[in-house]
């Protein structure tokens, strides 16, 4: 694959690979309707080494759920991940694995917790079952063990009179409790990386604020790493170390948080970053992104946000862009920033630019330009 | 009746022809409660508390607050889809929630609602241009050919085009979605709109687009809103004035840039901290809550912060306790009021009668937890055995008010009075105003714009 060793160069030069406890490559998620294939995520790539935080932020419908689900193995039929998806956790391949051989990975590596806590816990058991439940099946306790370290876990997350509320239902918690039951459930397998999917999406801004410290904490106590699934830019600069910006099933760019918000370099970032209310106070009215966000049904020989990017030229119609460095020279000299978009790199002429992604891009044994629909 | 239509300008009620920067709407100390449905003993719920404030033509309103503070009961009961439990919203020499009749018509016609939900808020079944011609059928608007004349003029008005007109709601995206939305709420040229979370379902650049769009509109049609959000970045762009309301209360209401800039209120003061900036390198002082907010049905008897609020005042002779052993009060507060909130299934309380074991049962380990380590004086010591003693049977409800009599300040026994907090007409609810305490910003971490 021409593209992706050129690509994994560019990361190689800053932090081997091999290092990073979740290493996802060309990761292409589709979904099969009687209409169309539904090119949900398509070809994204990214690491998150131990104890760091990784930020996914894009629109609904961008990809950033569906990332998370085929990393836990939870794409079903009718969707699919293409043969050419590679998810290395720990160093062991995870695509292709059985189900059964998938359970071990869940419980004891990766766990994750959704947006909405009500829908993630079953109303018919206590509580306290359902985190039982996960230590019995993870760690093999059970009786008053179980009960003694589910207890201790709700009080590691934060609620108070743990003793009795582990034998109450989740509709008697309110929604951070519940939130903070999930966490002690998917905490319960002591896993390395946490997985959380706009876990305060839900939330009031007060109990958010309480998530967030909590989150922070654990992940301070546990040496865990986070993917933070969020739409909310403001939680992206506050709990990550470094973000990936998702567009229609792709990422368009990927930085280091403080790079990220001071240097956006795709005009989808700035679009996206210029759009939140409070960065513009005083301006009488907001700049918008102009249209909505496309569904990715066809591979991409285009860019997919050309169509609403207000610095689009007539390549971008044509040729679709693959990520290059796109650091500038204050930046750190690793700040591993990456952009996919035909205006970089900068230092080219833009025939040069066009010419180079259009290369990158190029499937393996190819060198036409035009053949990008033989992954189908 | 005369009928509505085109050449219609007179509004019906004539409290609604003010110029602007008159006051339009005058709500005073305005309550709705739900009544519980419990046969006996049932405590209603006061999901709008006494509220008062004044709605002035022209202007943006917006009321914040989390969720169950009673926003968006206030907004549905100043549009009469709530029957207020009392006082009364003035329009004129009207009062809205006693209108009937013609009158009330005249006042729906008048106040319209965008709801925050486009997915369940649009019939789907009806295309796009029955929606919205929908309130015009209703109340009998001109001639059938006047009426799909002006849902055409509205649809390109709210910038979707002719041809949606035969469309299904399904078929649009959900920015598109509110706009058919916002025109439904335009077709009857309405003085006042309620505008509920309108943006809180969208994706931040559709979200800019529709915010807008309802700014244009406001300028080209005179409209007066009021905008009920939790997200208060949107609110700070754009409201005139905004209302933070907690359980059911105003807890302060003043200019958008000015309470922004030097919130008065601890409540207004912990909400604004909370929320993340998008600046990573912006430093985080945050004033984090406790818990969560009391329940409605049962709202505390002082200030209705008190049970969260970071800089409380403490009762006359505790000043000098340290901070974590008062924490430690407060969090055993809060654990007796979760429990007494917590319901009790009838096995349970019959092994409670029979002396089995519950898990009620387990207040000491609280007390223990809370208090072990802890060198207490005598004053608190007494007050948290016999608290103790109390919520040991079962009952929580005289051992919290044990502790509310002994340990309780200012704060847990009376409701603070609004007070006037600089030259804008700014006003705040919270004892820390009276000249005897400290302000609340002398005593909590810096929270707002100025630095």
């Amino acid at each position: 694959m021409v593209a992706d060793s050129s690509r994994s160069d560019a990361g190689t030069a800053a932090e081997p690979a091999d290092d990073r406890l979740l290493e996802v490559e060309n990761l292409q998620t589709v979904f099969h309707t009687e209409r169309e294939t539904i090119r949900a995520v398509d070809g994204i790539s990214f690491g998150i080494a131990e104890g760091e935080t990784l930020g996914l932020v894009g629109e609904s419908g961008s990809g950033k759920s569906v990332t998370a689900r085929s990393i836990m193995g939870l794409v079903d039929s009718p969707g699919e991940l293409l043969p050419d998806s590679s998810i290395r956790f720990d160093g062991r391949e995870l695509t292709g694995l059985s189900e059964t051989q998938y359970e071990s990975v869940r419980g004891g590596g990766v766990a994750m917790v959704f947006q909405d806590p009500l829908s993630t816990l079953n109303p018919v058991y206590t509580v306290g079952n359902q985190i039982e439940e996960a230590l019995s099946l993870h760690r093999g306790l059970s009786g008053l063990e179980a009960t003694e370290k589910a207890i201790e876990l709700l009080e590691d997350v934060g609620i108070p009179d743990a003793a009795r509320r582990v034998s109450e239902y989740p509709h008697e918690f309110s929604g951070g409790m519940r939130q903070r039951a999930v966490i002690a459930m998917a905490l319960a397998c002591d896993p390395d990386l946490l997985i959380c999917d706009e876990p305060t999406t839900a939330l009031d801004v007060t109990i958010q604020a309480q998530i967030l410290e909590l989150l922070a904490d654990l992940q301070e106590e546990h040496g865990l790493s986070i993917l933070f699934i969020t739409h909310d830019m403001g939680v992206i600069a506050e709990v990550c170390d470094r973000v990936a910006v998702m567009y229609a099933g792709e990422v368009v760019e990927q930085a280091p948080v403080v790079e990220l918000f001071e240097n956006p370099r795709h005009p989808y970032t700035r679009g996206l970053l210029r759009s939140i209310p409070s960065t513009q106070r005083g301006a009488d009215r907001l700049e918008t992104i102009e249209g909505e966000v496309p569904t990715p049904n066809a591979p991409a020989t285009d860019c997919r946000f050309a169509p609403r990017c207000p610095e689009a030229f007539d390549a971008c119609r044509e040729v679709h862009p693959e990520p290059v460095p796109v650091a500038t020279e204050t930046a750190d000299a690793d700040a591993d920033h990456t952009a996919a978009c035909l205006l970089y790199p900068e230092d080219e002429t833009r025939e040069q630019a066009v010419d180079r992604h259009a290369i990158e891009d190029a499937p393996p044994g190819a060198g036409a330009v035009d053949s990008g629909g033989e992954s189908r | 009746m005369s009928r509505p239509g085109p050449e219609r300008t007179a509004t019906g009620l004539a409290g609604l022809d003010c110029d602007p920067g008159e006051t339009l709407l005058s709500v005073r100390d305005l309550r709705t409660y739900y009544e519980s449905g419990d046969l006996i003993g049932g405590q209603p719920v006061k999901a709008v508390d006494g509220v008062s404030f004044d709605v002035k033509k022209g202007e943006t309103l917006g009321i914040v607050g989390e969720s169950g503070c009673g926003k968006t009961t206030l907004g549905r009961t100043l549009v009469r889809l709530e029957a207020a439990t009392g006082g009364e919203v003035r329009v004129g020499d009207d009062d809205v929630t006693q209108l009937s009749g013609e009158d009330l018509q005249a006042w729906r016609r008048n106040a319209q609602v965008v709801f925050q939900d486009p997915e369940s808020s649009l019939n789907d079944r009806m295309t796009v241009g029955e929606i919205v011609r929908e309130p015009l059928d209703v109340h009998d608007w001109g001639t059938p050919a006047e009426r799909r004349a002006r849902v055409r003029s509205l649809l390109e008005k709210v910038g979707l085009q002719e041809e949606h007109y035969y469309r299904y709601p399904h078929q649009f995206s959900g920015g598109q979605r509110q706009r058919v939305g916002i025109a439904r709420a335009l077709a009857l040229e309405p003085e006042f709109v309620v505008l509920d979370e309108p943006v809180s379902a969208l994706d931040v650049s559709v979200q800019a687009q529709i915010l807008n769009l309802l700014m244009d509109l406001q300028e080209e049609l005179g409209l007066t809103y009021l905008f009920i959000a939790h997200d208060l970045s949107v609110v700070e762009h754009i409201c005139d004035r905004v209302a933070v309301m907690y359980l059911g209360n105003v807890m302060e209401l003043g200019p958008t840039e000015e309470l922004f800039e030097d919130p008065a209120n601890p409540y207004t003061r912990a909400l604004l901290s909370a929320v993340p900036e998008p600046d990573p390198t912006a430093e985080i002082d945050r004033m984090t809550l406790r818990g969560t907010p009391p329940s409605p049905r049962d709202p505390p008897q002082g200030c209705p912060f008190s049970t969260r609020c970071p800089v409380k005042i403490r009762p006359e002779g505790f000043e000098d306790v340290d901070d974590e052993t008062w924490e430690a009060i407060e969090v055993f507060r809060e654990t007796l009021r979760a429990r007494s909130r917590a319901e009790r299934s009838l096995s349970e309380q019959a092994r409670e009668f029979l002396g089995f074991e519950t898990r009620f049962a387990t207040v000491d380990e609280v007390v223990e937890e809370l208090f072990a380590d802890r060198e207490l004086p005598g004053s608190i010591r007494e007050p948290v055995d016999r608290a103790t003693d109390l919520a040991r049977d079962g009952d929580e409800a005289p051992a919290l008010d044990h502790l509310r009599e002994e340990l309780g300040s200012v704060c847990d026994h009376e409701p603070p009075a609004a007070h006037g907090v600089d030259a804008t007409a700014r006003e705040s609810r919270c004892h820390r105003h009276d000249d005897e305490y400290e302000e609340p910003a002398a005593v909590g971490p810096s929270v707002g714009d100025a630095e």
